[in-house]
């Protein structure tokens, strides 16, 4: 106690500093973190977290055995699988594209293009995928050159998952390259110089120097990204779905918001949120563990 | 080049073509929100517009800047983004500042604390009902105070911070020079392209972000753009008329949401080249190790 007396009178100004920033993350990070309490409660607002009655697991018990709940599950983990299996290496690939188009006006416009709908809101993003694959969007226009008939391919469950998938691949991978492109400058250039006079092609320059060169960069964004393999963005898949495609495209995010905050369901969708966010942690943590033991370097 | 093979070149050929085919497939889109906000009715009905306009016409945007909605859902996105960088910056200078000190008692603990909050989160109801208890729902500050400092932003400059060397502090000491000095007068100056790209990341986050005011603001007059146009394009309810008193379209619907798309993005594309070589330089920062 005497030190910590001690500590702050040295640095008083420091810990002034850090003071609002501190309140900040107790009040809105680590408060909510107690709130999850209500998800073993039948909360309340009138009762509050003291005043309601303790219920244990029902509310876990009662959306595991839930059908609603199991369907929403399943569209977050496909949906989440296909935008990694699908998504993740997209950036990559485009990073070696950027690197090997050496005329500099040329890489410049195209990385400006790529970049630019990182910047879009989904509001905007996602209005124009509206907008492109309506009746008459220019999809069904170009469909209708080749004489195939209009789809309506936001209403349709054979065709939202694959929508979701690629236009969230458009709109990010340019901006996820610019990582990988850095990366890439930092391999040493020596390499590439000997790989040429041992007489390497440019495919096996990208596969025996590039690639080893920014194998940690790529394990550390995938551990990042298993880690929120249950958060998808909540932002796109709002912006896009509707009723009518809520059998595969209703994702854990959009059902806590519409059971939690429109029904007013606190308690339930407390417990459908606190099971996706243990879900992260316990996945963050071991694809850190498996990073490690492949002696990739973790993030911690 | 003249070492390049046959199959080489033809690589490389194709490489170019396909990047130019990527830029198109992003560009294509672009220009078609562009040119239906600027086509005719008819045109866009008999499907004529592709990537210029049709019927050359500013009514779209005449009842887009006639609406006081559009006005108020403007400001409010406006001053959400202004105020909320300035809290976000503030914050998170002071605090990257005091934690890459390294004299600091207690810092590893408060960084443990921050990290955490990566990895783990209370999810959307509890800090919903957090807000209700602050009685900051439907209030502006629901849209700036819970995203006061983002946990990454931060260690991306504490981390830029290290890297500035020490003998600059011990000197500036030397010379009598407080903390409040060194922050201020050494320290920012010397992070200047971090600073640009932190301030851009959190007025992109603050300019873009919808979700929070659709989950915490209810009240018509306190939404801020990106709501209000999501209220055209997805629930296709502006509000405003398009029918002359016969009930014939005046302007399409799908011209007034592409013209409120425009609109929306305008500041970002004015924005956009001064910035880019700030945010490219400090997504490298990203890779400091810490």
């Amino acid at each position: 106690m005497r030190e910590a007396v001690r500590a702050i009178r040295a640095d008083w100004l420091l810990y002034l500093f850090l003071l609002p920033g501190l309140v900040y993350f107790l009040l809105f990070k680590y408060l909510p973190m107690y709130g999850v309490i209500i998800a073993f409660q039948d909360f309340s607002p009138f009762l509050g977290i003291s005043g309601s009655e303790f219920v244990g697991w029902k509310h876990f018990i009662r959306f595991f055995t839930d059908d609603e709940f199991i369907t929403v599950f399943r569209n977050t983990l496909l949906i989440s699988l296909y935008k990694l299996l699908f998504g993740f290496p997209v950036p990559v690939v485009l990073a070696l594209m950027l690197n090997e188009a050496r005329i500099r006006w040329f890489k410049r416009t195209a990385q400006t293009l790529f970049y630019i709908p990182h910047f879009f809101s989904w509001v905007v993003f996602g209005g124009i995928v509206i907008q492109a694959l309506s009746a008459d969007g220019m999809v069904n226009s170009l469909l209708a050159l080749f004489g195939i008939e209009p789809v309506m391919f936001l209403g349709s469950k054979a065709y939202f998952r694959s929508i979701l998938v690629i236009s969230d691949i458009v709109k990010e991978s340019g901006w996820a390259s610019i990582i990988y492109l850095a990366a890439i400058a930092g391999v040493d250039p020596s390499l590439y110089e000997a790989a040429r006079i041992d007489g390497a092609g440019k495919l096996r320059e990208i596969w025996h120097i590039t690639l080893p060169g920014i194998r940690s960069t790529i394990v550390i964004l995938l551990i990042l990204r298993l880690g929120s393999v249950l958060e998808l963005g909540v932002q796109q898949v709002f912006m896009l779905y509707n009723p009518l495609v809520y059998e595969v495209g209703d994702i854990i995010d959009t059902y806590v918001y519409r059971v939690g905050l429109t029904q007013q369901k606190y308690s339930f969708a407390a417990a459908v949120g606190l099971f996706q966010s243990t879900v992260g942690l316990i996945l963050i943590y071991l694809s850190n563990q498996v990073a490690k033991r492949l002696g990739g370097g973790g993030l911690w | 080049m003249s070492r390049c093979t046959w199959s080489e070149r033809l690589g490389i050929s194709f490489n170019y073509a396909a990047l130019t085919l990527l830029g198109m497939v992003t560009l294509f889109p672009l220009l078609h929100v562009v040119a239906q906000s600027l086509s005719s009715q008819d045109a866009i009905i008999s499907n004529r517009v592709s990537v210029y306009p049709v019927g050359f016409q500013l009514e779209a945007y005449k009842k887009l800047l006639q609406d006081d909605a559009f006005y108020r859902a403007s400001g409010i996105a406006i001053a959400r983004t202004v105020v909320g960088v300035l809290v976000n910056m503030t914050l998170t200078c002071l605090m990257a500042y005091s934690l890459s000190r390294r004299t600091l008692k207690g810092r590893s603990l408060v960084m443990n604390l921050i990290i955490f909050t990566m990895l783990f989160n209370g999810g959307m109801i509890p800090t919903f009902l957090v807000l209700k208890e602050l009685r900051l729902i439907n209030t502006f500050w629901s849209l700036i105070l819970p995203q006061a400092v983002s946990a990454f932003n931060l260690v991306l400059l504490k981390n830029f911070f290290h890297s500035i060397p020490d003998s600059i502090e011990e000197s500036a000491c030397i010379d009598g020079a407080g903390h409040g000095t060194i922050l201020f007068r050494l320290f920012l100056p010397l992070s200047l392209p971090a600073i640009a790209t932190l301030t851009l990341f959190y007025a992109v986050m603050h300019w873009n972000a919808y979700f929070d005011a659709v989950m915490y603001i209810n009240d018509s007059k306190l939404i801020p753009l990106q709501v209000y146009l999501r209220n055209i394009i997805a629930l296709d309810d502006s509000g405003i008329e398009l029918t002359d008193n016969l009930g014939l379209f005046l302007v399409s619907p799908e011209s007034l949401k592409a013209a409120t798309i425009v609109a929306s993005v305008l500041p970002m594309l004015v924005l956009y080249p001064f910035l880019q070589r700030y945010f490219v330089k400090g997504v490298m920062l990203g890779a400091v190790k810490g």
